[in-house]
């Protein structure tokens, strides 16, 4: 048993060599010099105080994500609609916010409300997917797929109309807030304190939910053998429902976060990507959710410092999501070799 | 609207459901074999950059569409070895794929971005583009919007009207039956999902070397277009003909929001153009929940004559996926 791990291990680490080396690769045949090239983005994750600030800020909504379909792949369930989930909190909350912000109730009630609409916002979202694939047969990923374009179409259809900005509406989304509806943040930067405990607290419950409770342990039942679940007493679709509305909750509070205290507006394409770089997040970390944090944390940071490249050497960002996208890749294909051989022996 | 408006309206759109029937057509043939190939997002984008630095580098657009589609073999290529032969999720490799092949030629693309390149010419078909309307609307095109046409008719002939059509369908549904009549299910599956690559792998030249003219990165718009034909296969039911009018409804919803935004200005027209959505996934509500086990519960309750209405009805609609997408065959 303990020689296993070792094995695995072994594997695991080789993988993400191998996927370091074909990034290294890439940069070679694009010609930059690939040790300075890496410098760079490490310098432009954590180089300054500002940097480390920008990092935090769009930390938060990756771990909130992660942490989102962490407990949907838990019960099986493929949750591709988590940008369109996400695109809903940020709606709710822009529309709490507008329909509160010149009724007499003190900013800070009305930021808390706001806050509350979007993780309803979020949760309601994924419940259609999981209703739509409990009570009518459609596959959560096409209804999902389908779902963030809806949600899409709908942040534009608000930003260029019922709400578009005095004047004409433009894709820099709708009139900012008022200051006083601002999520309080640290001076001189968008990083709030708020939304930091509050991410923190979400992932640190959801890894107390999938480890240490009977809820964790019959929702990971559902998704390992429904069938058998449903033999031994777990209602099923309740769970599965109930992963969709806990995640979307998730979802939806980072929503309502880029609203109150980023971009303190709602914009189209609000949900940034988050939601997919969540699903790679939990992928790489093999739904272990101990690992989400740091895991998160090291691809913002490369996402963040691969601004570099362009700066410095003229290439395109994208290259962190090149190497995102190989390690989790290589991960993956490593654990199939590892599974071939162990069967073999 | 005058008739001439209207012809050369819809002739556009035509010509702008070309790529994305090459990537529905492509996705459908690997679906139809139990395979989903969720990657066709960073497919299209790869393709479209890949294709047009061959052609720019090459000065031939034709080797532009071959390495497009060999590019597209070789996405698929992963997607089978990691499915098929390493057991890993299908949809898992996918989506990395998607995300990671953009990625990729946003990085690989910076020196080909606005760069002059070469551009399929049209070409009218000579006789029939002389036929009233319809040679106006279909025949004074070019040859990868005819080869669009064509693969619609080709692809639904060779599904549904073919022996190893009949395997093809066979694997994705009952790979086991179709195993002990003799098919080798896991080559046919590499197969076809190989040839369903190469075909989606048209998609990306079809874009930078004909409708966009060029690759311009981030800026060229076409990220999301995969997700869409992933879309329409759905919407389609894994047949070639339904597929196709998922796309040509697509194109022009497209189209009508540029039109109607003109006239319209309060409809913005993404809202338009994202219109079939709602009704995709209405599409795939109404014909999946017959399937639902709660109907047959509701149904039983009813009165013998109105349960037949419904049940018929339901049945009518009922297209559900190939029973074996994205479950992986063993053979013992």
């Amino acid at each position: 048993m303990k020689k296993n791990i070792w094995v695995n291990t072994a594997f695991q680490v080789g993988a993400l060599i191998t996927a370091f080396l074909l990034s290294t690769l890439l940069l070679v045949a694009a010609g930059a010099p690939p040790f300075k090239a890496y410098a760079a983005i490490f310098k432009g994750a954590l180089g300054s105080i500002g940097n480390v600030e920008n990092l935090l800020i769009s930390w938060l909504p990756l771990l909130l994500t992660t942490a989102g379909v962490l407990i949907t792949f838990s019960a099986g369930l493929w949750n591709i609609g988590v940008e369109g989930q996400m695109t809903l909190g940020a709606i709710f909350t822009t529309g709490a916010l507008r329909l509160l912000q010149n009724t007499s109730l003190p900013p800070g009630t009305i930021i808390v409300l706001g806050i509350l609409a979007g993780i309803i916002g979020g949760a309601l979202w994924a419940g259609l997917a999981g209703v739509l694939k409990t009570f009518g047969g459609v596959n959560e990923i096409f209804g999902g797929l389908g779902l963030n374009f809806v949600a899409t179409a709908l942040t534009i259809y608000l930003v260029f109309g019922p709400w578009k900005r005095p004047g004409v509406g433009s894709m820099s989304g709708t009139q900012p807030f008022d200051q006083s509806l601002w999520l309080p943040s640290l001076p001189n930067t968008e990083l709030s304190p708020w939304a930091l405990g509050l991410s923190i607290l979400v992932i640190v419950v959801v890894y107390f939910l999938l480890r240490g409770t009977y809820f964790g342990l019959r929702l990971k039942a559902v998704g390992k053998n429904p069938k058998a679940a449903y033999l031994m007493g777990v209602p099923t679709w309740q769970y599965s429902v109930f992963a969709f509305l806990l995640c979307g909750a998730f979802v939806g509070l980072a929503g309502a976060i880029q609203v109150t205290s980023v971009y303190h507006r709602l914009l189209p394409n609000i949900s940034g990507g988050y939601g997919f770089l969540g699903l790679l997040v939990a992928m790489l970390i093999n739904y272990q959710a101990i690992w989400a944090a740091p895991v998160a944390f090291f691809f913002i940071g490369l996402t963040t410092g691969s601004v570099q490249l362009q700066v410095l050497y003229k290439l395109d960002s994208s290259f962190a999501g090149v190497l995102e996208g190989f390690l989790v890749l290589m991960v993956l294909m490593g654990e199939g070799v590892r599974q071939r051989l162990v069967k073999k022996t | 609207m005058d008739t001439t408006f209207l012809l050369t309206g819809l002739a556009s759109v035509l010509a702008a459901a070309g790529p994305i029937l090459f990537a529905v057509i492509g996705e459908t043939i690997t679906e139809r074999a139990g395979i989903i190939n969720l990657s066709m997002n960073g497919m299209i984008l790869i393709t479209a950059m890949g294709g047009f630095a061959v052609a720019y580098q090459s000065h031939s657009i034709l080797l532009g569409f071959l390495a497009g589609a060999i590019i597209g073999a070789l996405v698929a290529l992963i997607v089978a070895f990691s499915s098929i032969t390493l057991k890993q999720s299908q949809v898992a490799v996918g989506f990395v794929l998607a995300l990671a092949c953009r990625d990729l030629s946003y990085f690989l693309g910076v020196p080909y971005m606005n760069q002059p390149g070469p551009r399929l010419p049209a070409w009218s078909i000579p006789g029939l583009k002389d036929i009233p309307i319809l040679g106006q609307l279909l025949f004074r095109q070019d040859l990868m919007t005819y080869l669009s046409y064509l693969i619609i008719f080709l692809a639904w002939l060779y599904i549904f009207r073919t022996r190893p059509g009949l395997t093809l369908r066979g694997i994705g549904e009952r790979p086991a039956a179709a195993f002990v009549r003799g098919a080798n299910v896991t080559r046919l599956r590499y197969i076809y999902t190989i040839v369903g690559g190469a075909i989606a792998g048209l998609a990306g030249p079809a874009y930078s070397l004909n409708i966009k003219g060029g690759w311009m990165g981030i800026q060229s718009g076409l990220d999301g277009i995969g997700w869409i034909a992933l879309a329409i296969t759905i919407f389609g039911g894994w047949n070639p003909l339904r597929a196709a009018f998922g796309a040509y409804l697509f194109a022009f919803l497209q189209w009508l929001g540029l039109v109607l935004q003109s006239r319209l200005p309060n409809i913005p027209s993404q809202v338009l153009q994202v219109a079939p959505f709602p009704l995709m996934i209405l599409t795939l509500l109404l014909v999946n929940i017959g399937n639902a086990e709660w109907i047959d519960r509701t149904l039983a309750a009813l009165p013998e004559r109105t349960r037949r209405l419904i049940a018929r009805i339901l049945r009518s609609m009922r297209a559900s996926q190939p029973a074996s997408l994205g479950v992986p065959f063993e053979n013992e």
